[in-house]
């Protein structure tokens, strides 16, 4: 898919020592789709361009005001109208549509994509892999597996931006947004901040490494074994006494959350909410915003007692907890 | 119909061939500066606006001539991370709400819309005056804001960085947008009402010349898109001055509710700065075609069509923020929508050079490099509307270089051209002609120069907002800011030459382009404070150059006095 790219011009630069490329590294699964769109609208905006440069620069030259000759008057044509309507519209439509299925490609993740965790911050990235490796501003994937980034801002906006993956999603504060990618070639590539961010968005910047994945595995061994997520949210889960009301016993005073996951909760006073990490992160910051059907508001708020990393943390632990056997998480 | 009266005050006998020695105009009414600062006269109030929007627009270069010298290492060196931060907000901020938004409507279109018309001024004459002053105190808080160590927070004020976490004058600098804003708002009012109130005998609105026409459709945009800029900056105050949650989510606020309302004007607002270019080209097109426009009415309702379908358009900038995949899919396929009027434009406008007489004077340069411009600035957006390609460029410098197509390519090429379209009638004096060819040229290869190679950087993607780079993006960098340089020479060569041409360019006939339009055909040049020695009646459709008779000049040299 790529291949035919290279064969395009690169910009030779002023020494002539290196050359310029005219794409960044082409190393994740949606890359080459991204790369032929772009290609495919170049080629549209070249075609509309030198067809309007002829036009306007042929007229001008060749009706040029001379003694003696006059203008035609002309009123206008009503087909011609309807063509350079209709024909631009039906290639915008073209594009449209094929820049909508490319757009789904990278918004929805593979159900068994390896999920990591990434907390932006005035100015540094966090990052958690699901065996717990812990990385600041470096983030190693392995090559070959889908990696879906659950992504939230403790402060400001920002945005997770990877140009060789061609993948982009901004960061927010207070919900969790997903991007995802499977990188294809091993190598190191630029990870930026895209959304400006403040003094020093422009060092809130990082390497991504793709690695083969008998090098991911041995990086993270390297990396130092630490408590994966859902391990340290089944201890807060315990250590702030989440269990004592959120249990199976019957007459609990809040719903047990096994096997909840993914399901529809239905909310006291009508309607329904999506049982998913924001769900689960509104319930522990202001738990009366979506109370569950049958329960009294007898909840704290856990705002400004837990960070963002941990709110993770009792998320992955209650995410485990949607599947006893705990098939959900691979490594 | 009150234009349709007789003027009053004595009219003096005409005398088309002598210019202003020979008579009154607006400009020798009176010398005073109280005439100047209290006048209600539209054209006076238009150079009041000249010389402000003018002055906000070197203002503007200046900051981005220090972006562009930071941009030419890779390296943070010259200016801190901070002072750039503050540049590149500055630098928006100012060329967006006090250039180019008032630029043409209220330099070129205070002065001509009323003329085109048959209208001896605007229906509300003190509230033009009013708009102007309003519009100055809102530049001088924004000025001071600037002088007091400035703004941070980029021209989008994204909270709840601009809400909670900037250090800068948010607060001071969100005023002075605030004010600027009820300025915009009392032109849009002046103009629609002027438009439907004071048109002359005969003047009927498929008679209306194309420029009046962009001016309608955008001052429907301002009056009804400001206003929400302004509940926009006073919620987003709110936020930052008394802490009432909003936007940010550690008040229990929606960051991303800031974004819809902020770009619900700000989208439009893009056409609010492009539409009356797109009037000024249509006028220049046919006056130097000699030629009605190709399809004058689809010209006319492609403006009206892009000032709705403008208001549906604006979650095209979040498709990456959070809201849902299908709101991103709807407002995708409404952008590929607002493109098509654009293209329906442009169309034309090369559709009418056919079988015209055309003659490649200094305004037309200006046409060229605008149509060549405005066409790739408006296919770049396609890529920007289109939504997997979006993820890989939006807020990269290929967002940057497409703007800057449309808003310096289209918009200022589009006032340059017609700035020198309408000089000698604004002032009576001719502009050198060779200079002027000469500068247009400058400006259309500077100009490309800085902003091709940008598309490129954003496409390997660089990030916009970047105060150091990596040093891959230093070719295409120091590419872009060699460029800067020679355009601001080519914005430099203009003010030089028509400050001179005041004094020392020979004096302008009435009609040195041999134009149709009540402003070159009715109006003395310059025209007196009533625009007309007696109310014109139109008899014929605009741009009516098939009566043409033999003896018309073939170059503006000839109707020099």
């Amino acid at each position: 898919m790529t291949s035919w790219f290279a064969l395009l011009p690169a910009l030779q630069t002023y020494d002539g020592s290196q050359t310029a490329p005219l794409f960044p590294p082409s190393a994740s699964t949606v890359s080459g789709e991204v790369d032929a769109l772009y290609a495919f609208l170049v080629g549209v905006s070249i075609f509309f361009s030198v067809l309007i440069f002829a036009l306007v620069i042929g007229f001008t030259v060749r009706f040029r005001r001379r003694p003696g000759v006059h203008a035609t008057p002309i009123e206008g044509s009503l087909p011609l109208e309807l063509l350079w309507t209709l024909v631009p519209l039906a290639i915008a439509m073209v594009i449209f549509v094929w820049g909508a299925k490319v757009y789904f490609r990278t918004v929805r993740a593979p159900s068994d994509a390896m999920q990591i965790d990434v907390t932006g911050k005035q100015w540094m990235w966090k990052m958690q892999h699901p065996t717990g490796q812990r990385e600041i501003n470096d983030l190693h994937v392995p090559v070959g597996v889908p990696v879906k980034l659950r992504m939230i801002s403790e402060d400001v906006i920002h945005s997770f931006y990877v140009p060789a993956f061609r993948i982009k999603r901004d960061v927010v504060p207070g919900r969790y947004s997903t991007t995802w990618f499977e990188a294809t070639q091993p190598g190191e590539y630029h990870l930026f901040c895209a959304e400006y961010c403040g003094t020093k968005h422009s060092q809130m910047i990082g390497r991504v490494f793709a690695l083969d994945p008998v090098e991911y595995q041995a990086w993270l061994a390297g990396a130092g074994a630490a408590e994966t997520p859902r391990e340290a949210g089944a201890k807060l889960f315990t250590s702030l006494r989440c269990d004592t009301c959120h249990n199976s016993q019957s007459g609990a005073r809040g719903p047990d959350l096994a096997g909840r996951w993914g399901g529809k909760s239905v909310l006291r006073g009508g309607g329904s909410a999506t049982f998913d990490a924001d769900h689960v992160r509104e319930s522990i910051l202001n738990p009366g915003a979506k109370l569950a059907l049958g329960y009294e508001p007898l909840m704290p708020s856990y705002s400004g007692q837990v960070g963002e990393e941990q709110l993770l943390a009792l998320i992955a632990y209650i995410e485990s907890l949607a599947a006893p056997q705990g098939a959900k998480e691979k490594p | 119909m009150s234009a349709a009266g007789p003027i009053p005050g004595p009219i003096p006998a005409p005398s088309p061939a002598l210019g202003r020695a020979s008579r009154e105009n607006y400009l020798t009414a009176d010398y005073s500066w109280r005439s100047w600062l209290l006048t209600v006269d539209h054209k006076r109030i238009g150079i009041l606006y000249l010389l402000s929007v003018t002055g906000f627009f070197f203002l503007g270069g200046l900051f981005a001539v220090l972006l562009r010298l930071e941009l030419a290492t890779p390296q943070g060196d010259l200016v801190q991370a901070e002072t750039y931060n503050k540049l590149f907000t500055m630098h928006g901020l100012v060329m967006i709400f006090f250039f180019l938004v008032p630029s043409i409507p209220g330099v070129l279109g205070n002065f001509f819309v009323p003329i085109m018309i048959g209208a001896k001024d605007m229906a509300f004459p003190r509230l033009n005056l009013l708009s102007w002053y309003v519009y100055m105190i809102g530049g001088l808080v924004s000025f001071l804001a600037i002088v007091m160590g400035g703004v941070d927070t980029g021209w989008t004020f994204y909270a709840p960085y601009s809400s909670t976490y900037a250090n800068s004058n948010v607060a001071l600098t969100a005023v002075g947008v605030f004010i600027t804003g009820f300025s915009s708002i009392l032109t849009g009012l002046n103009i629609i009402v002027t438009v439907h109130k004071m048109r002359a005998p005969g003047m009927t609105w498929f008679r209306m010349p194309l420029f009046v026409w962009a001016h309608y459709a955008t001052s429907l945009i301002m009056i009804l898109g400001t206003p929400v800029l302004a509940i926009t900056i006073l919620l987003l105050a709110l936020e930052r001055l008394f802490h009432i949650g909003i936007f940010d989510p550690k008040l229990g606020g929606d960051p991303v509710l800031f974004q819809h309302l902020f770009w619900f004007y700000s989208h439009p607002a893009v056409y609010i700065m492009i539409l009356p270019a797109m009037g000024v080209i249509s006028e220049l097109v046919a006056a130097f075609s000699r030629k009605r426009i190709f399809g004058y009415s689809f010209v006319a309702f492609s403006s009206l069509a892009i000032a709705v379908l403008g208001f549906l358009v604006w979650g095209h900038h979040m498709f990456l923020s959070g809201q849902s995949v299908y709101a991103g899919v709807v407002f995708s396929v409404l952008s590929f929508l607002v493109a098509i009027p654009s293209a329906v434009k442009v169309f034309n406008w090369a559709a009418t050079l056919y079988k015209g007489s055309v003659l490649l004077s200094t305004p037309m340069m200006y046409v060229l490099g605008f149509l060549g411009l405005f066409t790739i600035g408006g296919l770049t957006g396609l890529f920007l509307a289109c939504l997997g390609l979006d993820v890989h460029v939006h807020d990269t410098y290929f967002v940057v270089a497409h703007f800057h197509y449309i808003m310096v390519g289209g918009a200022v090429m589009a006032f340059l051209g017609g700035l020198h379209y309408w000089w000698p009638k604004m002032f009576g004096r001719m502009y050198p002609e060779a200079l002027g060819k000469f500068s247009a040229v400058v400006v259309f290869i500077g100009f490309n120069l800085t902003f091709f190679p940008q598309f490129l950087l954003g496409y390997l993607g660089m990030p916009r907002r970047y105060h150091a780079y990596p040093e891959e993006f230093g070719v295409l960098n120091v590419l872009s800011s060699a460029g800067a340089s020679i355009l601001g020479i080519g914005y430099l060569l203009p003010m030089v030459y028509l400050i001179w041409s005041l004094r020392y360019g020979p004096a302008a006939v009435q009609n040195p382009w041999g134009a149709k339009g009540l402003e070159w055909e009715k109006a003395p040049t310059p025209p007196p404070t009533f625009n007309f020695d007696a109310t014109p009646v139109v008899t014929q459709e605009a741009y009516a150059y098939a009566d043409d008779l033999p003896a018309e000049p073939t170059r503006p040299e000839a109707s020099y006095v």
